[in-house]
């Protein structure tokens, strides 16, 4: 690039400031919340003057992963990376469980009811939680439609109370 | 030092054959898109028809990292005739009507739910990890299509009457599911894939009492179509071939 006199050299910029810069790159789906805390962050580390950022996808067939990819280069090159590599790992897989806190409840106030924790009692029996509360009105008395919702990660549900259709973040 | 390249081969037709599976069955439902009797299902055979095709870029980018010409999943998956595909009989079938679709995926889900924690122990890591991967959403696969088996199978006398018809078209093409070919077996024997015998009798332990809780008896006399590891095929993969390679043949390094 021509303008490389205001650009940074890679080696001054620490870990620390590309994970506050990757905090700032929304996942495209649902953009309430950061790649960050969806956990599919899986490394970032500094290979002499190259940046390298370690992904896992959500799902095998996620359309939005080629997107985030692409948002991370743009993200951190108007930062100043010059040199970045963006590596795919599959293992350990991802889970629901590595959504923060603050993301689930980020997720809640968008009108998607956030996935349990994995390990919950009812999951384990029934690999299904029966107690989906409505995102916007609390209520429990809700009902699956189905499975499989508008993105790979989320199913479909009614709340009975307040009768309104939302999505739930499924557990995965 | 002529074990080596025999093993490799082994493995890129092992990897070829999980990967091709997931590619041509994500194909035919991604046939349904627009199409399915009601909106759910038109959203939940799409999503699954996302996760096989991922599945499937997974396996197949890890058998072009052993295939002798280096060649890229799009390649792989784009560029082959159906001679040198190794997908089974059963995912190349037609959808037909719904009950046919659901219970072939019915049939495939169970397979892949037997197969997949057995693989994702395999000494192979990149193998094992995809393996991994995918089990966690061919789990919501298989609560979907089984469901859909028993609601059909103990539905309605016309239902119940198009799940039979489905039965006795699909139950020949389930046999080929489990062959195991010579480099299979060496695979085996390395310690590089787990041991795969018993998998035929466990898928029938897991399919036999739901297609005898909703009263759909066997076909009589049925036998098992064979020879797909091979390369011998049904008619229809070279069609379904034809409608997904026709893109990437006509514009050649066309990119999305």
């Amino acid at each position: 690039m021509h303008n490389g006199k205001w650009m940074k050299p890679t080696q001054k910029i620490s870990l620390a400031d590309i994970w506050r810069w990757l905090e700032e790159v929304p996942d495209p789906e649902i953009p309430v919340i950061h790649v960050v805390e969806m956990g599919i962050i899986r490394d970032v580390s500094l290979e002499e003057e190259k940046v390298v950022v370690t992904l896992t996808p959500t799902y095998s067939g996620c359309p939005a992963m080629q997107v985030i990819e692409t948002d991370i280069r743009t993200a951190l090159a108007n930062k100043g990376v010059a040199h970045l590599e963006i590596r795919t790992v599959l293992s350990p897989p991802w889970t629901t469980d590595w959504l923060t806190d603050g993301a689930k409840e980020k997720l809640r106030a968008y009108g998607i009811a956030p996935p349990p924790h994995s390990t919950d009692k009812r999951f384990l029996l029934t690999g299904e939680i029966r107690e989906i509360a409505c995102p916007r009105c609390g209520s429990t008395q809700t009902q699956k439609i189905s499975e499989f919702g508008s993105t790979p990660c989320k199913a479909l549900y009614r709340c009975k109370a307040c009768l309104e259709p939302f999505d739930y973040f499924k557990c995965l | 030092m002529m074990e080596q390249p025999n093993i490799q081969a082994a493995l890129f037709d092992y990897l070829l054959r999980l990967g091709d599976n997931s590619l041509i069955l994500g194909q035919r439902l991604s046939e349904w898109c627009g199409h399915a009797p009601e909106l759910e299902e038109d959203i939940a055979l799409t999503n699954i028809a996302l996760d096989l095709i991922g599945q499937a870029t997974n396996f197949l980018n890890h058998a072009g990292t052993l295939d002798a010409r280096g060649r890229s999943a799009d390649e792989l998956a784009y560029l082959r005739d159906a001679g040198d595909f190794r997908c089974a009989a059963l995912v190349q079938q037609p959808n037909g009507d719904f009950a046919h679709t659901l219970l072939r995926q019915y049939f495939f889900d169970a397979f892949q739910h037997l197969l997949l924690p057995r693989l994702s122990a395999a000494q192979d890591p990149e193998l094992a990890g995809i393996a991994a991967k995918s089990l966690k959403e061919v789990k919501y696969h298989l609560r979907h299509s089984k469901s859909w088996a028993h609601r059909l199978g103990m539905g309605t006398e016309e239902s119940h009457r198009r799940m039979q018809q489905a039965l006795e078209t699909l139950w020949t093409y389930t046999g080929d599911l489990f062959e195991l070919t010579e480099g299979d077996h060496l695979l085996m024997r390395e310690g590089i894939v787990p041991d795969l015998t018993g998998l035929h009798d466990a898928w029938k332990e897991e399919v036999l009492p739901v297609l005898d809780a909703c009263g759909l008896p066997l076909p009589e006399g049925a036998y098992f179509f064979e020879g797909t590891r091979k390369g011998y095929h049904t008619e229809h993969l070279g069609n379904i071939l034809a409608e997904m390679q026709f893109l990437p043949r006509a514009y050649p390094d066309a990119q999305w």
